[in-house]
């Protein structure tokens, strides 16, 4: 963008760097205190800072249903990943390469779970699950949040899936390479950053899921997020910061690794479809 | 459009895009939706009839009471239009400073833009309760401004921030601007960045042009934006729990206790199917102007 050069114009893009850097200390202001604060030796979950102290991580190590709700949401986090992909890439192939009757229908439907309220999912789900006389159980939280994380990962690959031009496998295929070869030689190597980038979003959106596991949970079972909102109902304890600095370093932690790693892997063997035509 | 090749023979009767595939191929998803979104919507909807008898108990009896009670109740009303106006302020606001950051990081020379997109992005990541609870450390009597305030003699007693609808609010502010800068980011990529130099070009200062051009053009990202944070906003209940007091509780809040306190099934699922129809009218209200693609692009960019 060229200079600005009259007044206004001057004053104007001032303003917006004010506000633009206002913002980004808006959003990150409270995630930095309760990291330090994760570190404060006093008894209190508040400011000041008394001193420098691991002791709130040992003690969340001793915590047994801490550490309970941590591998419970770990394990749901991982199959939602893994499942969500798959079916999440099965189904952007068919909208984005086949012509079907109610293919618009299910490419608007596929991205409601992100946009209806999950208190309005979470009701609902819990409603049928009454009406049929089951128990919550574990499968069902998990199927539940691979629905949540379902409408991302279809997004990034459908995306992705556009600029992957089909002759490719055609050609393969009229070269003799069943369906099966052609997408797993031509363009599923061509999908995993999509595939990469989905997952490690689906494994997030479960991880973090609270709104909609709130109601889901089976009874007993706490993940993650239920177990920290539990604890925060009782108090802020030096105890809940140091959960929180986990959480942070676990979930935003894995994906930016997971980032920098595809980029490497992209930077080695550079492959860049065009985006033109299908 | 590429010319399909002849010489892909149709294999065991199979066309190469055969819709008999399509729809194996989305059979998962397809499954998954109908039983664990469409169905319980539906059933939920016939639950709105059904008869409340006590604590977690209910009759299949079919009765109106449970609308003619919400329809009736001004407790009930009082509840719908505060979190509207919760949700349309929260909206309003994230517009407004939502766009600044948005118009920066698409307009600024700096060379590494996509960390400015990066840290946007990073906040999605952290868990949502830890991010709400967060705002505890700050607004809070043991928090970074009434310690500051305390410590530099401004104050005397700490501030009450915290337990206030003002909390309430910024915790979803806090939750919903990178949505907002999203949106509106993704559109300002859209604009053909000629049309600014042409209209510079004709004589038209930095702002006239942003005015004439940019602003229209980006309205899309901004309108898709104001929807996402609007329904949003509207749809919680662990914001209001965490930072607000018991008179800040929104609709949400409201279901939660219908049903997983009071256990009173009937009303709960009308209360969700109000919600549902309520911010549903507003999202095909917008959808008819605005059609759907620009919140798929936002939630895919």
């Amino acid at each position: 963008m060229s200079a600005p050069v009259d007044s206004e114009s001057k004053w104007a893009w001032r303003l917006t760097r004010l506000v633009t850097l206002c913002v980004y200390i808006f959003m990150f202001a409270p995630i930095i205190a309760t990291i330090v604060l994760s570190f404060n030796a006093s008894m209190f979950g508040g400011f000041p800072m008394t001193g420098f102290s691991l002791r709130w991580y040992g003690k969340l190590l001793e915590n047994e249903q801490v550490v309970a709700a941590f591998k419970t949401s770990l394990w749901i986090a991982v199959v939602t990943a893994i499942v969500t992909t798959f079916i999440g890439v099965l189904t952007s192939l068919a909208l984005v390469r086949f012509d079907f009757r109610g293919k618009e229908m299910l490419g608007t439907l596929v991205i409601l779970p992100a946009l209806v309220p999950e208190t309005i999912l979470g009701v609902g789900l819990l409603i049928l699950i009454k009406a049929i006389d089951q128990p919550r159980t574990l499968p069902i939280l998990v199927l539940g949040h691979i629905l949540l994380a379902l409408p991302y990962v279809v997004l990034i690959a459908q995306a992705r899936m556009v600029g992957v031009r089909r002759i490719y496998e055609e050609a393969a295929m009229s070269m003799g390479a069943s369906r099966l070869d052609a997408f797993r030689e031509i363009t599923l190597p061509l999908l995993i950053p999509a595939v990469a980038a989905g997952a490690l979003l689906a494994f997030t959106i479960s991880f973090d899921n609270t709104s909609a596991s709130l109601f889901w949970r089976p009874a007993g079972g706490e993940t993650m997020p239920t177990q920290s909102l539990s604890m925060l109902k009782t108090s802020i304890s030096p105890e809940v910061n140091a959960l929180g600095t986990v959480m942070i370093v676990m979930t935003v932690g894995i994906p930016l690794m997971g980032g920098l790693l595809a980029q490497g892997l992209a930077r080695l063997k550079r492959s860049k479809p065009r985006e033109d035509a299908k | 459009m590429v010319s399909r090749p002849a010489d892909i023979r149709p294999t065991r009767g199979w066309r190469l895009y055969d819709p008999r595939l399509a729809w194996l191929l989305v059979a998962p998803a397809a499954l998954l939706l109908v039983c664990f979104l469409i169905l319980p919507i539906l059933v939920m909807a016939v639950y709105t009839f059904f008869t409340f008898i006590t604590a977690g108990v209910e009759e299949s009896t079919l009765t109106l009471a449970n609308w003619h009670e919400f329809v009736t109740d001004s407790y009930y009303h009082g509840f719908l239009l505060k979190t509207l106006r919760v949700g349309a302020v929260t909206a309003l606001i994230c517009g407004v400073i939502g766009y600044f950051p948005a118009y920066f990081i698409w307009s600024t020379a700096f060379r590494h833009k996509w960390l400015l997109l990066l840290l946007l992005i990073v906040p999605f990541w952290i868990s949502f309760t830890i991010r709400t609870f967060s705002w505890i450390h700050i607004l809070g009597e043991q928090g970074l401004i009434n310690v500051a305030l305390l410590r530099l003699g401004l104050i005397d007693q700490p501030l009450q921030m915290l337990y206030t609808e003002g909390a309430v609010i910024m915790g979803l502010i806090h939750f919903l601007l990178p949505y907002m800068i999203l949106n509106i980011y993704v559109s300002l990529e859209n604009i053909d960045r000629t049309l600014i130099s042409a209209a510079r070009s004709m004589g038209c200062t930095n702002a006239q042009a942003f005015r004439e051009v940019t602003l229209p053009l980006s309205l899309p990202g901004l309108a898709a934006g104001l929807l996402l944070c609007f329904v949003l906003a509207a749809g919680s209940y662990v914001t209001p729990q965490l930072l607000g007091s018991g008179r800040d509780a929104l609709f949400g809040n409201l279901i939660y206790d219908t049903i997983m306190g009071q256990l009173n099934w009937p009303m709960g699922a009308t209360l969700s199917i109000v919600l549902f129809i309520v911010l549903g009218s507003v999202a095909a209200l917008y959808t008819r102007y605005m059609g759907m693609s620009q919140i798929v692009k936002g939630l895919g960019g």
